[in-house]
């Protein structure tokens, strides 16, 4: 709901901006989209650490269904942010846009880390590696930051600059509400894949039970 | 703590003692490391910038850590040994700082044949590119030892290393690349020793539930 309001004001209310036009909205999707993604890893790497400091192996599937969703985010992020890109600078990728760069390369270490789920045996060695290894990517995010802004001033040409925080209230208004309307989205998706993987769950230990 | 110093130097010393014994690690590196160059030459153009001789010069040196480190925890495998090392009554992470050690010990030995047979095929070095690769080195260590440790524990052991390595050696990259040949040499050692400091400090406190059971 909050969502679909959300971008009704943000097509009609809105004030265009000013050399993007029209498609300056894309704005309202990519952004939210992207902070709901880091969110997204933040809470998958809060549920390892919680697993590891308390052995409770319910966090293990919270931990896991997190970091579905931000993979999930994560590939939204990257269509969303090429498909701006495409229509601000007629690029499809570039290697200028330092926040897409980041998102592949966070794209790439969650992708391993389903690889690593998939070849390793279930049990509580698989739950402990998983969650060290979520540990690993929320670290790696502030640290490719670090690496791709450093890089982006000097092997890169910096082309491209962020419209910065100085939106039009309006403008705020309308993000603050997409990201709220984001953020539930990605909260009700959690709740929703963890409630079938509990049940998966419990279905395999049932079923392992009468076997 | 000099107990803890003393664990750590026995386990360092244990993985040189095998790798001398059976000599299948080093040589390897060192092989490849030779060949890669040789067909760097031949991947690039004549008349290429020195810039992209530098670079790939780093994917040379991932590729050989990488080598390295799927090799890391094969004797232990292989013997089923690594039950019996988490049972030895010392901390575990002087497993982790001792297999660490031993592993750095092997791509700087690599890179002492690497750097001056680079030199030779393509330009001299800068002590830039040298620092550089020294720093990466020990990050690389760091983080590919508990890596290792997590892929042994998989089916998919060597297939896995790298796909798990691979995502997060690219800040070493974007780091070693940039100190190799930006005017600001600076400040992407900076970046390199950071990095170190932090993922070295992660994988020594995180590797003691990987190697658990």
């Amino acid at each position: 709901m909050l969502l679909v309001g959300g971008y009704a004001l943000a097509f009609y209310w809105a004030p265009e901006d000013a050399d993007q036009g029209f498609s300056q909205k894309i704005f309202y999707l990519h952004v939210p989209i992207a902070l709901t993604a880091y969110a997204a890893f933040g809470w998958g790497a809060w549920k390892a650490l919680r697993l590891l400091w308390t052995g409770d192996r319910r966090y293990d599937l919270e931990s896991y269904t997190a970091v579905h969703i931000g993979v999930i985010f994560g590939l939204l992020t990257l269509v969303t942010g090429s498909i701006w890109a495409k229509i601000s600078w007629g690029e499809w990728w570039t290697w200028g846009e330092r926040q897409l760069v980041l998102f592949l390369i966070l794209f790439l270490f969650y992708s391993s880390y389903f690889m690593l789920r998939y070849s390793t045996e279930p049990g509580p060695r698989r739950e402990r590696n998983s969650a060290v290894y979520a540990l690993f990517g929320v670290v790696l995010i502030p640290v490719s930051f670090l690496a791709v802004r450093i890089a982006g001033t000097i092997l890169h040409p910096t082309v491209f600059t962020h419209e910065g925080a100085n939106l039009p209230w309006q403008m705020l208004v309308c993000f603050l509400i997409c990201l709220g309307g984001m953020l539930a989205l990605a909260g009700t998706f959690y709740r929703v894949e963890l409630a079938g993987k509990r049940a998966d769950a419990s279905l395999r230990e049932l079923r392992e039970l009468l076997a | 703590m000099s107990a803890y110093a003393g664990d750590v130097a026995a386990l360092a010393r244990k993985d040189l003692l095998l790798e001398l014994r059976s000599r299948d690690t080093l040589p390897a590196m060192l092989l490849f490391v030779v060949s890669a160059l040789t067909i760097f030459h031949f991947a690039l153009p004549s008349g290429s910038s020195e810039r992209a001789e530098t670079g790939l010069l780093w994917i040379a040196i991932v590729f050989t850590a990488l080598l390295g480190l799927t090799r890391a925890f094969a004797p232990e495998r292989e013997q089923s040994l690594l039950d019996g090392l988490v049972l030895a009554p010392c901390d575990r992470s002087a497993i982790w700082l001792g297999k660490t050690i031993g592993v750095l010990l092997f791509l700087v030995l690599a890179e002492v044949v690497a750097l001056p047979a680079f030199a030779l095929f393509f330009h001299p070095l800068s002590w830039e590119l040298v620092a550089a690769v020294a720093l990466a080195d020990v990050g690389i260590a760091a983080i590919g030892t508990l890596l290792a440790a997590i892929a042994a524990a998989s089916r998919a052991r060597e297939l896995l290393l790298p796909l798990l390595f691979l995502p997060l050696a690219i800040p070493v990259v974007i780091g070693g690349v940039g100190a190799s040949i930006a005017s600001n040499p600076g400040s992407f050692l900076a970046f390199l020793a950071l990095y170190d400091g932090v993922f070295a400090i992660l994988s020594w406190a995180s590797f003691e539930y990987v190697v658990t059971e």
